[in-house]
């Protein structure tokens, strides 16, 4: 296939769908398929066979990807030619067969759909998830009707790599995986590296707890990180590339393999990629479950099939990477927005965003919120906007007490800070950090000393074992935590708390461990009182903690060593 | 401990063991028996028999010409394989931040108490093996589980206990999620 035939077959397509009266698109991921999805479009299946030889061939029903709003599903949108869509929630077969009814009818259903200016939609900016909910991930006609691998088409016959890394550069796109580094900047390294062999790898292992942006983009949309990979690949001189999912996501494997397969069958993937002298394959790897495997170092040990441990930087992968040879790793949610780009050029999306971080972030919005779900947002917008215009604020008239950003690299930002722009550099100047984009809520039922122990209990269990800072201070600050929590610490342990963090922060080999104390450093900033009223008042404010043990030094037949505790200090 | 795995059990049990090598056979096959494909290997071997006992593990290491403590090292490594055959029924419930913050914790103390097994184990009578995983990427839902595979979400204890006892018993070794 070349970019004609591709521009072709994306028109017929279009037209296909044009001279259809009326499209249905039935949210089929996994949080409406477990509140319903399939007996909807079961239902819908039977009204459509019910239909005469007239009315059918106008009616389409599409199973998509997320549509954003999980905790409304089952969703259902309807569009008619020349009207606006309509968004239903919560719908139940029958309520979806009266609202087909209706709109076959050209009458007004008895079912409200959500208002046309819904803030939950009407306050975001689609990018990277522009084409969720709008496909079939599983028909490649439906992605290329929506411009797929146009933008490859372009690049490869119009730009040289040199040209394709600063347009990534102009448009001032930084990492979607938690760093933030420069991502034309990073292309540029591997480009300009000299090497017999390149390669090319997505990071789609997603290990932070509370996150499921990467998931949805590879399930929703699959045909998107494979063009961004490929754009890399050619941008890199790269013929070799990697997708990384998490083993937790069968169902995201399944999609990228099939997409994998149905592109290199139409020639938009594999050798002589669209007609030009590029050739460009993908391989799927499935990850085991191990967190540690999202480090970039980890995840390229784990690609050649051995134990997923971090190696020290530099060599940093641009120079030494997967079998020795240059390798371009990124998050997927990177690669999901290149096309775009590619597309509308830098200016375009450097127009988004704030002054240092440009277009927008995918966020997955979840815990005590009304609307959870996934969003995308511009860079800076705030987090009030986020939890209480897009997420409709706390449910059961609760308070908000923090945010959580960043998983266990992360930390809890309070209600003082609500206005805060989220971007890069913002939240780490609160202390936590933008992450992957897992953005949890909480109200005053959660107890933030407990929350701390929750997280340094995960870098515990997923401390991959090789640098003994990771190894042993993750197990002793967890020790400190869950004194401070049963009720059996002290004045002291706070300190050792303290100091224990700074150390393990500065000396561990990979990330993991150098952010493992985030979460309590963060908490202990922000919410002090909290830690004292559970060491000093034996009492949690949150009313989590059972705080049933009494410090070792306080029991009565410790009594004595007490008294030689105190003389000593 | 470099023995072909074997059983001596009934005939019919021999075979369908034969019948899963050659299933191995084929992926190992497939990946032209490449030592860096030991992940998707052992993924293979899990799918087909369900856990990795020594035997397996002997004959991965051998057919890829891998030293044993290799691949035990790495299949110990990932949380996703299994040495412990599992029981008739899989729970996974997810103790991610979203689930957690919603009371997850409560559902696995309660099913360890109502089956009187712990979190990683499998129940004596072998009725229910119980793993926490850390988010299943379904936050939405939270707190959700998986049971065999289906997803269960917005889940109490007491729903959570009534759908364990409710899903009939199945005779499959072979779990859905361990695939
Ligand atoms: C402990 C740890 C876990 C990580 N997990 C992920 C992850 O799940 N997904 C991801 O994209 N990046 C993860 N990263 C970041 C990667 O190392 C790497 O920076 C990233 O994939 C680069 O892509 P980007 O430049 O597009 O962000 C993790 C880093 C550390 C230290
Ligand atoms: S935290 Fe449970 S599914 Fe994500």
């Amino acid at each position: 296939m070349n970019t004609v035939d591709l521009q072709h077959v994306a028109e017929e397509e279009q037209q296909r769908q044009q001279q259809l009266n009326l499209r249905l698109f039935l949210c089929y991921s996994t949080p409406c398929l477990s509140a319903g999805a399939e007996r909807v479009k079961n239902a819908l299946d039977g009204l459509c066979d019910e239909l005469d030889e007239e009315q059918r061939p106008t009616l389409e029903i599409v199973a998509t990807g997320c549509m954003g709003p999980c905790s409304r599903g089952p969703l259902l949108r309807l569009a008619r030619c020349d009207e606006p869509e309509e968004i239903y929630e919560k719908v139940t077969p029958e309520m979806a067969c009266n609202i087909v009814r209706a709109a076959l009818a050209a009458q007004s259903a008895a079912a409200e759909p959500l208002p046309s200016d819904f803030p939950f939609f009407a306050c975001q900016t689609l990018i990277a998830l522009e084409n969720n909910g709008r496909i079939d991930p599983e028909q490649i006609i439906h992605s290329i009707a929506r411009g797929a691998y146009s933008s490859l088409g372009h690049v490869l016959h119009e730009m040289t790599p040199e040209q394709v890394c600063n347009e990534i550069t102009r448009s001032g796109l930084r990492g979607r995986g938690g760093g933030g580094y420069p991502t034309g900047v990073k292309w540029e390294l591997v480009r300009k590296a000299q090497a017999e062999r390149k390669y090319v790898v997505a990071n789609g292992d997603e290990g932070d707890p509370g996150a499921y942006m990467d998931r949805t983009i590879m399930e929703s949309d699959p045909h998107r990180v494979l063009e961004g990979m490929a754009i890399a690949g050619y941008a890199c001189g790269a013929e070799q590339g990697y997708i990384y999912v998490r083993g937790e996501y069968p169902l995201a494997a399944a999609r990228l393999a099939k997409a994998i397969k149905d592109a290199e069958r139409r020639g938009l993937l594999g050798s002589r990629v669209l007609d030009s002298s590029f050739n460009f394959r993908i391989d799927l790897r499935v990850g085991a479950g191990a967190f540690v495997c999202g480090e970039e170092t980890a995840l390229m040990t784990s690609i050649m099939g051995r134990r997923g441990q971090p190696v020290p930087r530099p060599p940093y992968p641009a120079q030494r990477g997967l079998w020795g040879f240059p390798t371009l790793i990124n998050n997927v949610e990177t690669f999901a927005s290149v096309a775009p780009i590619m597309r509308e050029g830098a200016e375009w999306f450097a127009g988004f965003g704030t002054e240092k971080s440009k277009g927008t972030k995918v966020f997955a919005l979840c815990g005590e919120v009304v609307n959870s779900g996934l969003i995308e947002v511009q860079m800076g917008t705030s987090l009030r906007d986020i939890v209480f215009a897009i997420g409709g604020g706390l449910p059961d008239g609760g308070t908000f007490k923090a945010a959580q950003t960043g998983g266990p690299s992360g930390g809890c930002i309070p209600a003082d800070h609500l206005d805060t722009p989220v971007d890069y550099e913002s939240l780490q100047a609160l202390g936590s950090i933008m992450g992957s984009g897992g953005l949890i809520v909480m109200n005053e039922t959660s107890c933030m000393p407990d929350v701390a122990k929750f997280f340094m209990e995960f870098c515990m269990d997923e401390s991959c074992g090789k640098c003994v800072p990771c190894r042993v201070g993750t197990i002793e600050m967890l020790e400190l935590l869950t004194r401070i929590t049963d009720g059996s610490a002290m004045d002291e342990d706070l300190q050792t708390l303290e100091d224990l963090c700074h150390l393990v922060q500065e000396t561990s080999l990979c990330g993991l461990g150098m952010t493992a104390p985030n979460p309590v450093l963060n908490t202990l900033h922000y919410f002090r009182d909290e830690y004292l009223a559970h060491i000093r008042d034996n009492r949690c404010p949150a009313g989590v903690c059972r705080l049933d043990q009494v410090p070792l030094l306080k029991l009565p037949e410790h009594a004595e060593q007490l008294t030689i505790f105190k003389e000593e200090h | 401990m470099t023995k072909m795995p074997s059983n001596e059990s009934a005939t019919n049990e021999k075979s369908s063991h034969e019948l899963k090598l050659q299933l191995l056979d084929k992926a190992l096959k497939k990946c032209q028996y490449q030592q860096d494909a030991l992940i998707e290997v052992l993924h293979t071997a899990q799918e087909t028999f369900g856990h990795l006992d020594e035997e397996i593990l002997d004959y991965v290491s051998i057919q890829l010409k891998l030293p044993p403590s290799w691949v035990y090292g790495v299949a110990t490594f990932y949380n996703f394989f299994t040495l412990e055959p599992q029981g008739d029924h899989v729970c996974v419930v997810c103790m991610g931040t979203a689930c957690y913050v919603k009371g997850a914790g409560d559902i696995i103390a309660r099913i360890e108490q109502e089956f009187d097994l712990k979190a990683g184990t499998t129940a004596a009578d072998n009725s229910l093996t119980l793993v926490s995983a850390r988010c299943l990427g379904n936050c939405s839902l939270a707190p959700m589980l998986t049971l065999d595979g289906a997803v269960l979400g917005k889940q109490t204890p007491d729903s959570t206990v009534a759908a364990i006892r409710e899903t009939p018993a199945t005779t499959s070794v072979v779990s859905e999620e361990t695939s």
